[in-house]
């Protein structure tokens, strides 16, 4: 790394005006109930943001140049004002790049999306098969998202992106997951599976085994820019060359989130009071949140690497990811749970009686959840919004 | 300020450039922030004085007369030049009247 862009990182570290990165969670409400949901979503929260409240935070956006959103949820295009929002927010020079389940993007939808540069979209899709993919995301899954890349394509929407969470289970598939995306013109983006919201749950087992972790890097590696990635691959630098990307935990320095009822988080990944930063609806709105909150100027403050400060490495990994220790239940000053060099498991099977955090808000629908082996006995046990076929 | 003589090979330093229509430049204690809202590539300007560069190009005829106004010493010029090459590479800035 040059000398240059070593102090670009401190630059970064210490925070800017306005967040390169900003997702923003439209609602919990969501058809699915993805094993891993990092949000816990499922219900609609009646607190819910109203249009009039983000009409006027994407007008905040606008004043501080925020480029884009990425807009996610739940699923956010069943917030019925979901496209009077996008179109707002296009109008005030605030792109929009949303993720999706693809339920709701028909022929016409897709056609109106690729018909603006303003507007990307991620189609989620978590296994390059149906069996892998609907174990964790649910039956009809896959088909669903299938049909809106088609849809996608069919429009001449090039270069929308295909975005999974790397498991254990889809590892195997990377080769396939890239040939998927270069079959409808799309772009491929893997991201990591973090212990956030349900997917604490099942962290333990989906989680990339070492193995995978190493062949993983080297895909990466090897693909380059050309696979997105969210920066979120940064705690595998250590095996050697850094990956693409900036390369630092961005948690309230280059990125946060906001959520459906407007409470601004450090990251979309560590939904929890002590990461809570404020209200987009207190005085001063999201511009005070970002540049005066107490959390996030202290978060821009230079971090003690802990554990990890006679480690050779840190600076390549930077101690990994602020959310995947704090919800493993490790000491934030410290190893990433899966470092590199194991430091991570080894703390982690130590690990006695330590309170393990639970995230803030739950708005799952009250229904057992497992990894699913069977499908549902008919679509609507599963769904409300379920996709009827014919048989 | 008299502006050197033209010895740049590419041309780049003695054609008119602007910010192209689909970009935003967002300043930035360190430089700026530049984003292509039709490639959706984010790139930093590493250096206010880059920074200036940029927002004057479309005030100056040429690159070479946007990097004497913002005051980039003349030994500096080649890497400004490269700096700009780069953006136009990436289609950040393009050609004025084309």
């Amino acid at each position: 790394m040059s000398a240059t862009a070593a102090r670009l990182v401190d630059q970064l570290e210490a925070g800017l005006d306005a967040p390169i990165c900003l997702t923003w969670e439209l609602t919990y409400a969501c058809n699915l109930a993805c094993v891993h949901c990092l949000s816990s979503s499922g219900r609609r929260d009646p607190r819910e943001l109203t249009t009039a409240e983000c009409l006027a935070v994407i007008d905040e956006l606008e004043r501080m140049q925020v480029f884009y959103v990425n807009v996610g949820g739940g699923e956010p295009t069943v917030r019925r004002d979901f496209w009077d929002l996008v179109d707002y927010a296009v109008e005030h020079h605030v792109g929009v790049k949303f993720s999706t389940n693809g339920a709701r993007i028909t022929p016409l939808v897709a056609a109106r999306i690729a018909s603006t540069d303003y507007v990307d979209v991620q189609v989620s899709l978590d296994g390059a098969t149906a069996s892998v993919n609907d174990r964790v995301r649910g039956p009809g899954s896959y088909e669903t998202a299938i049909r809106a890349m088609e849809n996608l394509a069919q429009a001449g929407f090039a270069g929308f992106k295909l975005s999974v969470v790397v498991t254990r289970e889809n590892v195997p598939q990377l080769d396939e997951f890239k040939a998927l995306a270069d079959g409808f013109g799309a772009q491929l983006r893997l991201t990591r599976l973090r212990p956030s919201g349900r997917g604490a749950d099942v962290w333990d087992r989906l989680h990339p085994t070492a193995s995978q972790k190493r062949e993983l890097y080297e895909w990466l590696l090897a693909h380059g820019e050309r696979v997105l990635t969210g920066d979120s691959f940064f705690h595998l630098g250590g095996y050697g060359a850094s990956l693409p990307g900036l390369n630092l935990c961005g948690a309230g320095r280059v990125v946060c989130l906001i959520d459906p009822i407007g409470d601004v988080y450090a990251c979309p990944f560590v939904i929890h009071d002590e990461f809570l930063a404020g209200n987009v609806r207190d005085p001063g709105g999201f511009e005070r949140v970002w540049r005066e909150s107490e959390l996030f100027c202290e978060l821009r403050e230079p971090q003690h690497a802990g554990a990890c400060a006679n480690c050779g490495l840190f600076d390549k990994c930077r101690g990994g990811c602020m959310a995947a220790k704090f919800f493993t239940g490790l000491p934030l000053a410290g190893p990433d749970p899966e470092c590199v060099l194991g430091h991570g498991e080894r703390l982690l099977a130590e690990r006695t009686d330590v309170p393990i955090p639970k995230p803030s808000v739950d708005m799952s629908r009250r229904a057992p959840r497992r990894m699913r082996t069977e499908p549902p006995s008919h679509p609507c046990n599963e769904s409300p919004l379920a996709v009827l076929r014919s048989p | 300020m008299a502006c050197a003589a033209s010895t740049d090979p590419s041309g780049m330093l003695d054609r008119g450039w602007r910010v192209a229509p689909q970009v935003a430049v967002r300043p930035e204690p360190f430089g700026a922030l530049v984003y292509h809202f039709g490639t959706r590539r984010l790139t930093f300007l590493k250096s206010r004085l880059l920074l200036d560069v940029v927002s004057a190009l479309a005030d100056h005829g040429s690159a070479r007369d946007a990097c004497c106004a913002a005051g980039v010493p003349e030994d500096e010029l080649p890497r400004y030049e490269r700096a700009l090459a780069t953006l136009a590479d990436t289609g950040m800035i393009t050609l004025r009247g084309v």
